[in-house]
């Protein structure tokens, strides 16, 4: 009889408060849905940036000959000046691995990156390309320390940290998770406001029942859960909308984000989107049931 | 079953007291009539009995509970146990009268056996047999008004409160609702009645509670509406 009764109740009041329940759900579906995103992003950087830094290298470039690189003076890097850098890179402090690529390796790498551009592959030839030392640092965060004692060695035509390469990019992820953390944050509180007005506008549409609810000593709980309860149903419903908006964003967005710039563990998996989700549908409901409280308690005099 | 003590109320911007330390009892099973003009204090009288405000000063107790130290979350019990008819029926228009009815006993989580059962009772006892699943709109004043004493009456009140009950039905068909009335009263329920009917006061013979400016002026056991008549 209860639940019958209150689900009835808040049957009627959804139906009668269409319009401002459709605003309701939009609102938090697009609210919620940012939230997801934003949460999801910063999860995906976090993946990336794992990711990168194990694959991240310091590229120490050597002269090679007629270079124009004004470090080398146009001369070739020697065996010994060779020898004595790599000496000298694997007992700085902070390095954990150093690669030697030739220039038949440093080809392959080539082709293989610019497959797609037939023409540039074909006039390149084995001898353009560079001769390097690839330094794996321990520390990703600190690739200063080793790039500033490699560099202006002799033979060293460049020191390239690979970090700062993708660094904006980071950079741009983590404003894009700002904006829509922001926005998602505005879009929460649009959403608060509204359902305050779709249950001040309930409130007064069922002050006769209300009032003699009151009169026959129905308690509180009784006289307003149909009220939050209708709130409670726009935030979950807003929130399944989120969670499909979510959902869609991982496939047509961040799938093919980790493709482009990572391999299948720096993929976003189903859990984080799942974790998102039940993350953006708390926090939904938590609000609307929060916001329709507040507002009962200045419009349902009890 | 009533008992105020000295009761004060001062509404807020108001220097008026719409209550000046009154103190009155009323008994188990008592009929009393709230009389005096508009203003005098009667609907405030009635509110206090329902905690819909608090007194100043003074010590009101229904029901054997002080009002005082009744805590909030109570007064919903408290108000289980008193039925209110009000001069404007306040039916619920989209609701016919067994729902209606029904209605009060719903919201107090009241079981559907039990409801189905005592609903049509009562709805025998207002004189509304037949007529249950009619809509408000399709039936007199003094229909309504039966329906509404239905409702204040289905959960067995110990206390039943009519503000004005008759103010809006002719004399002819008020003499019906009186009866409703003293039968009700006959099961044991205390019935308080603030009114204006000075016919209805004169013929039933029962308590009268005089009010002026939110002071008793008059308290009689069998009295009559105004001593001028």
């Amino acid at each position: 009889m209860r639940a019958n009764f209150i689900f009835s109740e808040v049957w009627i009041g959804l139906r009668r408060n269409l319009t401002m329940t459709i605003a309701v759900v939009i609102t938090v579906a697009v609210g919620m849905a940012m939230l997801g995103v934003g949460l999801m992003i910063n999860a995906q950087v976090g993946m990336m940036k794992g990711y990168w830094d194990d694959q991240v290298e310091v590229s120490v470039y050597l002269c090679s000959k007629g270079t124009a690189i004004e470090s080398c003076k146009g001369k070739e890097i020697t065996k010994a000046q060779m020898d004595s850098l790599q000496q000298l890179i694997k007992s700085t402090p902070g390095v954990d691995e150093v690669f030697f690529e030739n220039q038949a390796a440093a080809y392959e790498n080539f082709k293989k990156s610019f497959s797609a551009n037939k023409a540039l592959a074909s006039v390149t030839k084995v001898e353009d390309m560079p001769q390097s030392f690839r330094v794996k640092v321990s520390d990703p965060d600190n690739y200063q320390s080793v790039i500033q004692a490699i560099q202006g060695k002799p033979g060293v035509s460049q020191v390239i940290d690979q970090a700062q390469l993708i660094g904006p990019f980071f950079q741009l992820l983590d404003k894009l998770s700002f904006t829509a953390l922001a926005v998602a944050v505005i879009l929460v509180m649009a959403a608060a406001l509204l359902i305050g007005n779709t249950v001040r506008l309930s409130a007064f549409n069922r002050r006769r029942e209300t009032g003699i609810m009151r009169l026959v000593g129905a308690s509180n709980l009784y006289i307003q859960l149909p009220f939050v309860m209708e709130g409670m149903i726009a935030g979950l419903i807003g929130g399944v909308f989120a969670a499909i908006i979510l959902i869609v964003t991982k496939v047509f967005l961040f799938e093919d984000l980790g493709r482009y710039l990572g391999d299948a563990t720096a993929q976003l998996g189903w859990n984080d989107v799942a974790q998102s989700i039940t993350f953006t549908m708390i926090i939904g409901v938590l609000i609307c049931v929060l916001a329709s409280f507040v507002t009962l308690r200045r419009y349902l005099r009890v | 079953m009533i008992h105020f003590d000295n009761v004060t109320k001062v509404y807020a911007n108001q220097n008026r007291a719409a209550l000046d330390h009154v103190s009155v009892d009323v008994d188990k099973g008592e009929f009393v009539f709230l009389v005096g003009p508009s203003g005098s204090g009667k609907s405030t009288f009635l509110r206090l009995i329902l905690k819909e405000e608090r007194p100043n000063s003074g010590a009101i107790h229904v029901a054997g509970k002080d009002l005082a130290r009744l805590s909030n979350f109570k007064v919903p019990h408290l108000r289980r146990r008193i039925g209110c008819v009000f001069q404007d029926f306040r039916l619920l228009p989209n609701k016919n009268v067994y729902e209606n009815v029904a209605f009060a006993l719903e919201v107090i989580g009241k079981p559907r056996r039990f409801i189905r059962k005592v609903v049509p009772e009562v709805i025998e006892l207002v004189g509304l047999e037949g007529k249950a699943h009619r809509m408000p709109d399709e039936l007199s004043g003094g229909e309504q008004q039966r329906v509404a004493m239905a409702r204040a009456f289905v959960n067995r009140p110990m206390i039943l409160l009519a503000d004005e009950p008759t103010g809006n039905i002719d004399p002819a068909t008020s003499i019906g609702i009186m009866k409703v009335l003293d039968r009700i009263n006959r099961t044991g329920t205390t019935v308080v009645m603030a009114t204006h009917d000075a016919a209805i006061v004169d013929s039933m013979r029962k308590r009268v509670v005089e009010l002026e400016d939110g002071k008793i002026v008059r308290d009689q056991s069998r009295g009559v509406y105004g001593q001028a008549y």
